[in-house]
């Protein structure tokens, strides 16, 4: 994700486009909000506050924010932002996924050892051949030591079956 | 009985020695992770929940007390030998601590730094325990809208008081209030934003949410930075121990940071930090040797140090006797209380008071022990520091998600974590701040149910809400701690408060 860094004058009079899809975003959530409370609105009883009331209030204040948002886009207040490397945050990314992916199918150890070498691949530590093995080992040690002997229920697969 | 009392038997049930494991574990586990750089005692404590899970309460709040001490002394570490401050209550230390281990005072800096938390976290951790039953008292008095009135004003301060933009706090706010509503109301058992997912129906797990925003969203930041030359650790050289003049220089400092640092954080409101700031212009004020300031003050470590930990163990003040978290590090210290169905504030105090007394005095001994550890074992979280980026971070990601894992196995919660990095990292990139998220998460609902008893018992009349005096003010407070900053910043006298940010804790 490269972030514009607008510098020059003739730049500066347009508005912050990531800010107004900030604002946006928060009229969205608002809009969520309100449309999902509004089959309970009716439940209010005799004070007229039931579980719709702070919900909505919420989302009015969302909107409040959102149209703050917008005026700091046009005045161009938010602050410059660094540039981003979308390489690395993609490998960590992947790793993530591929845990949640494996952890059904193999288990905590091979699926945890993925994101370990993923991760470090993010970090500039691209040999994976090296790296995921590694974590599983590493991974292997840290399922024993917090289900094995802290108790804690990790999801087995075929390799936690084999110290068990 | 009397405080002394119940701190004595609090004393005598910490000090079974099953429980002095768990603190010794705790303050072990705590430094090591608090070491890492990037990571913050929110980070540390949220990041090692999971580890309590399989404890009684008591066993749990004990180890928990040893992981908050040990991870905010492993993060003054890191600010002095790394010049990266794991939060924003470390930066003044690795202003002048840095300095002085790039000198060669590496060891002396990191003594007083050790041995003012302990001077500090005794001193407050002592005043807390007598504070805290008259404010227990007084919060007996306090009805739904007192409550709702004292959240706000919370709300507000972490929110938008301190930082660079009141807009992006507020908004990080109603992030985190909007994410609360998730699942079932519990005054009326009706689902609100679960869209059917039965995972949503218990709402969103709080410590998911932290490990996410912290962890995973840092990671991911410094992550999108790409390769960076390596920070220098700077080897301790010379002796650890302090001369007598560094004793002489410290003790005062010591003292001063204290009495800044707790009052401060046992105001309820956010910002404990802002102690570490105004110990550091004491200090520069009043020193004999004011050329040395900005060139390696021992000072300069000594009182804000000390302020840091007296602070921390004032907000303790707040999320015990009246359930009110107001840092993101006593945010997740509340949901560690929640997952015993424990509910901190004043009745904890009546229903349990082995369990609240135990918990203070183990902090008194996690503290002890980490002053025993933490000097002669410095040697080896160094060693922790040098670990290669790669590995370090791929590490704390499988941690994050162990965490995850151990307290529900299911690729919704993994999925959950994954999408609350990268909003969190956004939110980075953006310069919002976290913290107002999750202390927004947690204190959401605790608010809604008072303000929503509170407009029941007036039949739906608003006005209820400052016709009560300590309401009133306390409303009126929030509403100053909202408009004045605004007002300073238009004015162009925001630096202040940005100096000020409450970054991350």
């Amino acid at each position: 994700m490269s972030l514009d860094n607008n510098k020059t004058t003739a730049e500066q009079r347009r508005p912050d486009w990531a800010a107004l899809v900030i604002a946006a975003v928060l009229v969205v959530m608002a809009g969520v909000i309100f449309f999902d409370v509004s089959r309970l609105r009716d439940m209010g009883g005799y004070s007229q506050v039931g579980p719709a009331t702070v919900p909505d209030w919420i989302a009015f204040c969302l909107v409040g924010l959102a149209i703050w948002t917008v005026f700091a886009a046009f005045r161009r207040d938010f602050p410059k932002r660094e540039k981003q490397e979308i390489g690395p945050v993609a490998w960590v990314v992947a790793g993530l996924i591929a845990q949640m992916v494996l952890i059904r199918l193999l288990g905590f150890s091979i699926a945890t050892g993925v994101l370990f070498g993923l991760a470090a691949a993010g970090f500039g530590a691209r040999r994976i051949w090296i790296s995921i093995p590694a974590g599983i080992v590493i991974c292997l040690a840290i399922y024993w030591l917090f289900a094995v002997v802290l108790q804690l229920s990790l999801p087995a697969g075929p390799l936690e079956h084999l110290i068990q | 009985m009397s405080t002394f009392e119940f701190l004595l038997q609090g004393l005598a049930s910490a000090m079974l020695p099953m429980n002095l494991i768990y603190a010794l574990i705790g303050v072990t586990l705590g430094t090591m992770v608090g070491v890492l750089p990037g990571i913050g005692p929110a980070t540390t404590v949220a990041l090692l929940l999971p580890v309590t899970y399989q404890l009684d309460a008591t066993g749990s709040l004990i180890m928990f007390a040893g992981i908050y001490y040990g991870g905010m002394y492993g993060g003054s570490t890191t600010s002095i030998l790394l010049n990266t401050p794991g939060e924003s209550s470390s930066i003044v230390t690795a202003l002048e601590g840095n300095k002085m281990a790039r000198a060669g005072r590496g060891g002396p800096a990191l003594a007083t730094a050790a041995i003012g938390s302990f001077v500090a976290g005794l001193i407050a951790t002592l005043a807390l325990a007598f504070v805290a039953p008259y404010i227990v008292k007084l919060a007996l008095v306090f009805g739904p809208r007192e409550y709702f009135a004292l959240m706000v004003l919370a709300f507000i301060t972490v929110s938008s008081a301190f930082g660079n933009s009141a807009l992006r706090g507020l908004t990080s706010l109603f992030i985190g209030l909007s994410l609360s509503l998730v699942g079932i109301d519990q005054l009326t058992g009706q689902n609100r934003l679960s869209f059917g997912v039965p995972d949503l129906l218990d709402g969103i797990e709080v410590t998911t949410m932290a490990v996410a925003m912290f962890a995973i969203g840092e990671t991911l930041f410094i992550a999108a930075q790409g390769e960076q030359a390596p920070d220098k650790v700077e080897a301790i050289r010379g002796s650890v121990w302090m001369t007598a003049s560094d004793w002489a220089r410290s003790w005062k400092a010591w003292l001063r940071g204290t009495v800044i640092g707790f009052p401060i954080g046992a105001m309820p409101a956010g910002g404990a930090e802002i102690g570490t700031f105004l110990s550091y212009a004491t200090e520069k004020r009043l020193t004999k040797h004011p050329e040395e300031f900005g060139n390696g003050a021992i000072e300069g470590v000594a009182g804000p140090e000390a302020a840091n930990n007296a602070s921390a163990a004032g907000t303790l003040v707040p999320l015990l006797t009246l359930g009110l978290p107001t840092s993101a590090t006593a945010a997740i210290m509340l949901a560690g209380f929640q997952q015993y169905g424990l509910q901190p504030g004043p009745l904890l105090f009546a229903t349990n008071p082995q369990l609240v007394w135990g918990l203070i005095a183990s902090l008194l001994i996690a503290n002890l022990m980490l002053l025993v550890l933490n000097l002669p074992l410095v040697g080896l979280w160094v060693k922790l520091l040098t670990i290669p980026k790669p590995w370090l971070y791929a590490g704390i990601l499988v941690f994050a998600t162990l965490g995850t894992i151990g307290a529900n196995p299911s690729v919704f919660e993994l999925g959950m974590l994954l999408v609350f990095g990268l909003v969190a990292y956004v939110m980075r990139v953006f310069d919002y701040p976290i913290a107002p998220v999750i202390v927004g998460l947690i204190l959401g609902p605790l608010a809604e149910q008072q303000l929503r008893r509170a407009l029941a018992i007036s039949q739906g009349d608003v006005t209820t809400l400052v016709q009560s005096p300590i309401a009133a003010v306390l409303l009126a407070l929030a509403a100053i701690a909202l408009i004045l900053p605004l007002i300073l910043r238009f004015r162009g006298r925001g630096n202040v408060l940005s100096q000020m940010a409450a970054s991350e804790d």
